[in-house]
């Protein structure tokens, strides 16, 4: 299916050209430049709607498919199209990117054009990756947002930003590496660098397992997976708040995309095989991870904890699939796993960016990210305290909230896996709500504590809007569902039934 | 239908938005009639519904109103099953909840957050009316959470106070310890049903009666016993049965009205409608049942010895609560869930007017809680006075009263249950009776009889509460005394929950003792000559000389037995281990993990460590280039050398 507008193209460029507009307009006129950019995130939001609306929910055919040569020579094409597994992402993308630069509005004072154009091309190249059908297409915008993140961490970050942004980009750069090669790898065999073609490539047992790991660094070291996730709260910490968002809300997506669009399809078989070391994984991330969280002393160093932590339902949601499969009396359950954990991407980019704002907010006033610092602070903003509780029980996994959706499903998809799986992720219910309602109470109830808290101001308009939108949206996906459900349908049950096929 | 229904559910909900979002626009004022208003009317419908059922005998009625999603071909349901049960369920809840409405505006009326109370208790019945009407698992655990999360933000309506902070977190994590249970069991049913609507699975669950399951190792369990336990684990947490009863006492720190709507009137009666609900999955496993009758006991006795021994009047009747609501999981594991909800009804009723009557002593006694403080309330208190006779009557047992009747058949059903445990369940129960009595009339002797208040001052301004106070106590009064007469023939032993509640003929101890219910009025008379009248009365007589005439004795025996006070007073330790245990012991492994796992291992020795290596490797390799030209020269000689020596040698 072609469209008549290049939808995909428009979305990844308008922003990047866009963002060079930005960046030409200048600091001269800060004001100029932030409506600049407000106009460029919005109009690509928009674009970005009739991916949504024109979106045929029955096929699993990838759809708005653009196709050009780019390298001939390598077979190297620019070739574009989305299906129900990247389409949410992608709005995902520009939704949260809208409310980025609103949220950077008066917040950043230093270069304010640099910083809002770092977020319009970073959020092109992440269209980019959830569109590329082409691997070398996909490898290019992969390596390109990286850059991006890592200016905004390196230059508008906190006092420890250097060794963040270093750790953050060795991380990263080590696991994307070992991706390249085993893509080239797979242009040698096939002779195209297509994904789709890799998906039906037959690969020997040895290859598909030195494939799957090189993919498994790369995709793990971006969710993040214990035991690669080190990096994600020294960046979250020393990146600003719209940085923190971004990271917290998309790039973590990017490798729960990748397991779902190279790793399962390309290697099922070296999937299937190790599918119990990734969900060990998993459920130490939810596990381990959840305890970790609850003694954080920062409070954005508790919510990265709490993001890997919440990752680990979209692993496990992911891998559990084969051992559903194989079990008879599970009587399905594998979809529900990987849409559980779809939805729980989705979901987490939500709440994660609504709490990283929600520190943000409190930041820009006292400073200070240290739950000491606080207390009492529903006294002096009654608004924000309101917003930050339902965000918290939203992170809780409360039901009529996102939080709830995809953890229910992929509990109760593991729980057709294993009894014990479904145990160790149940107790997020408990581990959860421990860390973030005690952060809440530490932070928003009590006694007013210190001088700066008595004179804190309540949120502004500005911060309202950006909240709420956002409020709207984990209500609206906890409360109905199965607009998002319905359309990755049919992309899932096509990729079960892929991977149910040996390539051996 | 489904027009009243939705109706009933969405005007408390439209109350709470009204109340809550709009706070400054409407005002006090306007907050308060948007929410009694949104309450008031899904009273009256819900009342309609109730005659439909119990008067004109309307079949059970199965809505849905909209599909929340469809994964792997699971349906996920949003709607209602409206039958009996679910009908007086509403009947109670939004009854006491108007009656709660209308106190609150006398309660609350000098207190900041006026329109957030009103919000929260409007959202409250909203979810609390989900609760009950689900047609499904689903949006049970929907309302299950819903009245959580309210629960959690009325406990903690004072939140300067710490004590408040501390135990609405506490009720959320202890709460989230029994839904950890719930959510596998409704995980349970999802696989084995395939299917999470009540009507489908408990068609289904016959066919599944045998089916048996590994979990650890070669072990084989029931299903349904796996099924009913995890569940029942969900309402441990939610009806608080030991242990994780521990929530309920410190809830008190939430304003009274709310004590005696969520913390004793409804949400926590949910886990026993849940049970009762999932009658035909309970019928399938004596493990199960044996499981709930044993809890329930110990709950019932051992929580109601703790209220002789409280000195906060708010305190007395949470452990009131406690016992009572192990009374009524205990008819559920005798399988008379009639009984079990019967009693949950009438202690509705009783329990939120004692709640509401110690809320107007204690707004009389200017929010001093302490029942030493107090005495000879009656005189000038004395609707509340004759309110609180009224339900402490009901609540051990008069006969007659309400609780009279749902206590008597709840005894006489465990006696003749036959499960493993139900002898000790019996022995507790009736031991309760004593209790339950002795520590009731030990607090109202307490509040209304012997001098007048300690302090003068307090004594000079105490006077009866308004009319929006009195009102509802004397409405509440009514049914607690004369609904258990009127009803006990039709709900017990009368065909009423006839298709609604499943009991299996080898189980049913209800019809046993139906054979020998002759009418209320006979079984009035019948249960005067029986161990527990004797008992309550015993109770009552007890508390009556020791508290009335010779207040010496409990000190004498206060002294006499302190190991058994210190036990008492200190709750058995739940809390102290609790927090040793649990709340430190997460602490420490976090600390554990973290700095030793994050920290150390993986970021001190394999990410630090790596970058520390190649860094290393680098000094070494450094030092090859020293910049001296005779250096790199023999290297290059060298280099010749080798190449050759390996070109000849090959």
């Amino acid at each position: 299916m072609t469209a008549e507008l290049p939808i995909l193209s428009l979305t990844i460029w308008l922003p990047i050209l866009g963002g060079m507009l930005v960046l030409g307009s200048g600091d001269k006129a800060p004001n100029v430049t932030k409506w600049l950019a407000l106009a460029i995130a919005v109009a690509t939001f928009l674009v970005s709607l009739p991916l949504y609306t024109g979106f045929q929910a029955g096929t699993a055919e990838m759809q708005f498919v653009e196709r050009a040569a780019w390298i001939p020579a390598f077979d190297v094409n620019y070739h574009l199209g989305v299906d129900g597994i990247s389409m949410p992402l992608i709005l995902l993308t520009t939704f949260v990117t809208v409310l980025v630069i609103v949220a950077g509005w008066e917040v950043i004072e230093y270069k304010p054009a640099q910083y809002m154009a770092a977020f319009l091309f970073m959020e092109g190249a992440m269209v980019g990756v959830f569109s590329a059908l082409d691997a070398i297409l996909f490898y290019v915008f992969w390596e390109a947002m990286l850059i991006p993140m890592f200016l905004i961490i390196g230059i508008w970050g906190g006092p420890n930003r250097v060794y963040a942004t270093i750790k953050f980009f060795l991380y990263t750069f080590l696991g994307s590496v070992f991706m390249l090669v085993a893509l080239i790898y797979m242009y040698t065999q096939s002779g195209t660098f297509e994904i789709l073609g890799f998906h039906e490539l037959r690969l020997g047992m040895r290859e598909q397992v030195l494939i799957f790991l090189a993919f498994l660094l790369a995709f793990a070291v971006k969710v993040p997976m214990w035991p690669v996730h080190t990096w994600l709260p020294d960046a979250h910490v020393e990146a600003p708040t719209g940085g923190s968002v971004v990271l917290a809300a998309i790039m973590l997506k990017i490798g729960g995309y990748g397991f779902l669009r190279l790793s399962l399809p390309i290697t099922p078989d070296a999937s299937n095989y190790l599918d119990l070391m990734i969900i060990t994984m998993s459920l130490i991330a939810v596990v381990y991870i959840g305890f970790v969280a609850l003694v954080q002393q920062d409070m954005k160093k508790l919510i990265a904890y709490s993001s890997i932590s919440h990752m680990g339902f979209v692993t496990l949601g992911f891998f559990i699939a084969f051992i559903v499969m194989s079990r008879p009396e599970a009587q399905g359950g594998a979809a529900l796993g990987i849409e559980g954990g779809m939805v729980q991407m989705v979901s987490h980019g939500f709440i994660s960016a609504a709490m990283f704002l929600c520190v943000g907010v409190l930041y820009d006033r006292v400073h200070s990210r240290q739950i000491a610092d606080y207390g009492g602070v529903v006294n002096t903003m009654p608004w924000f305290a309101a917003f930050m509780v339902f965000f918290a029980m939203a992170n809780a996994g409360l039901p009529g909230t996102s939080g709830f959706v995809g953890e229910f499903m992929v509990i109760l998809a593991s729980f057709r896996a294993d009894f014990w799986f479904a145990f160790l992720a149940a107790t997020t219910l408990i581990i959860g709500a421990a860390y973030t309602l005690w952060m809440v109470k530490r932070v928003v109830f009590g006694e007013v504590t210190g001088g700066k808290v008595a004179e804190l101001s309540d949120i502004n308009g500005r911060e309202a809007v950006v909240l709420g939108a956002l409020a709207v949206a984990v209500l609206a996906l906890g409360l109905w569902p199965q607009p998002l459900i319905e359309v990755m349908g049919a992309s899932v049950d096509n990729l079960l039934r892929h991977i149910a096929v040996s390539k051996l | 239908m489904e027009q009243i229904y939705l109706t009933i559910v969405l005007a408390p909900l439209l109350g709470a938005v009204v109340a809550g979002l709009f706070r400054n626009q409407v005002g006090r004022a306007g907050a308060h009639w948007a929410a009694i208003g949104g309450v008031g009317v899904a009273c009256a419908l819900s009342f309609y519904v109730l005659k439909l059922h119990a008067i004109d005998g309307a079949p059970a009625d199965n809505v849905s109103v909209y599909t929340w999603m469809v994964s792997d071909g699971l349906r996920f349901e949003i709607g209602f099953l409206v039958d009996r049960l679910t009908a007086m369920m509403m009947a109670v809840v939004t009854f006491v909840s108007l009656m709660v409405h209308i106190y609150t505006i006398g309660y609350m009326h000098e207190e900041e957050g006026y329109q957030r109370f009103f919000s929260y208790i409007a959202l409250f019945t909203f979810s609390m009316l989900m609760l009950v009407m689900s047609n499904n698992f689903l949006q049970l655990f929907f309302g299950w959470e819903a009245v959580g999360l309210v629960s959690y933000l009325l406990i903690g309506f004072y939140f300067k106070r710490e004590s408040a902070i501390f135990a609405n977190l506490k009720a959320f994590l202890v709460n989230r310890v029994g839904d950890f249970g719930f959510i596998l069991g409704i995980a349970a049913v999802a696989m084995y049903f395939n299917s999470l609507d009540y009507h489908e699975v408990f068609a289904k669950a016959p066919e599944l009666a045998d089916t048996r399951i590994r979990i650890l190792g070669d072990t084989e369990w029931s299903l349904m016993t796996v099924i009913g336990v995890l569940l029942f684990i969900g309402a441990m947490g939610k009806s608080a049965q030991v242990p994780l009863h521990v929530w309920l006492p410190d809830s008190m720190e939430g304003p009274t009205p709310i004590s005696a709507l969520i913390h004793a009137a409804t949400m926590v009666t949910a886990g026993i409608f849940m049970v009762a609900r999932m009658s035909p999955l309970y019928e399938l496993s004596e493990a199960a049942l044996s499981f709930v009758l044993v809890i329930g006991a110990t709950t019932a006795f051992f929580t109601g010895l703790i209220g002789i021994v409280q000195n906060d009047i708010k305190r007395v009747v949470a452990y009131s609560t406690l016992s009572q609501l192990g009374v009524m999981v205990t008819a559920l594991g005798a399988s008379a869930y009639a009984a079990g909800v019967f009693h949950l009804m009438t202690h509705a009723f009783f329990k939120a007017l004692l709640f509401l009557a110690a809320g107007s002593v204690i707004m009389g006694m200017h929010h001093d809680q302490d029942i030493r403080n107090m005495g000879g309330i009656r005189r000038r208190m004395p609707i509340t006075y004759w309110t609180s006779l009224l339900g402490s009557l009901a609540l051990i047992g008069f006969p007659g009263f309400s609780g009279f009747f749902s206590k008597d058949v709840i005894i006489e059903a465990v006696r003749h249950a036959t499960l493993p445990g139900a002898g000790y369940a019996y022995v507790l129960l009736v031991m309760g009776v004593f209790v339950t009595a002795l520590y009731s009339f030990r607090m109202f002797f307490l509040v209304f009889h012997g001098e007048g208040p300690r302090d003068h001052h307090a004594a000079a301004h105490l006077h009866e509460s308004p009319a929006v106070v009195t009102v509802p106590l004397i409405l509440l009064a009514i049914p607690s005394v004369v609904i258990g007469y009127l009803t006990v023939g039709d709900m017990v032993f009368g065909d009423y929950f006839k298709g609604v509640l499943t009991v299996r003929p080898e189980h049913d101890v209800l019809a046993q003792i139906g054979r020998d219910f002759h009418g209320a009025g006979a079984f009035v008379l019948h249960g005067m000559s029986g161990l527990p009248f004797f008992l309550a009365m015993g109770g009552l007589a007890v508390a009556a000389y020791v508290y009335l005439y010779n207040p010496s004795i409990a000190d004498w025996i206060k002294a006499r037995f302190g190991v058994v006070y210190d036990v008492l007073d200190r709750k058995y330790g739940f809390d102290e281990f609790n927090q040793a245990v649990f709340a430190a012991g997460s602490r420490a492994l976090g600390r554990a993990l973290w700095q030793g796992g994050d920290r150390a291992v993986i970021d001190g020795v394999i990410v630090d460590g790596s970058a520390k290596a190649v860094g290393w490797l680098a000094g070494v390799v450094r030092h090859l280039q020293t910049g001296y030209l005779y250096h790199y020269a023999i290297a290059m000689i060298l280099g010749l050398i080798a190449f050759l020596a390996w070109f000849v040698i090959h």
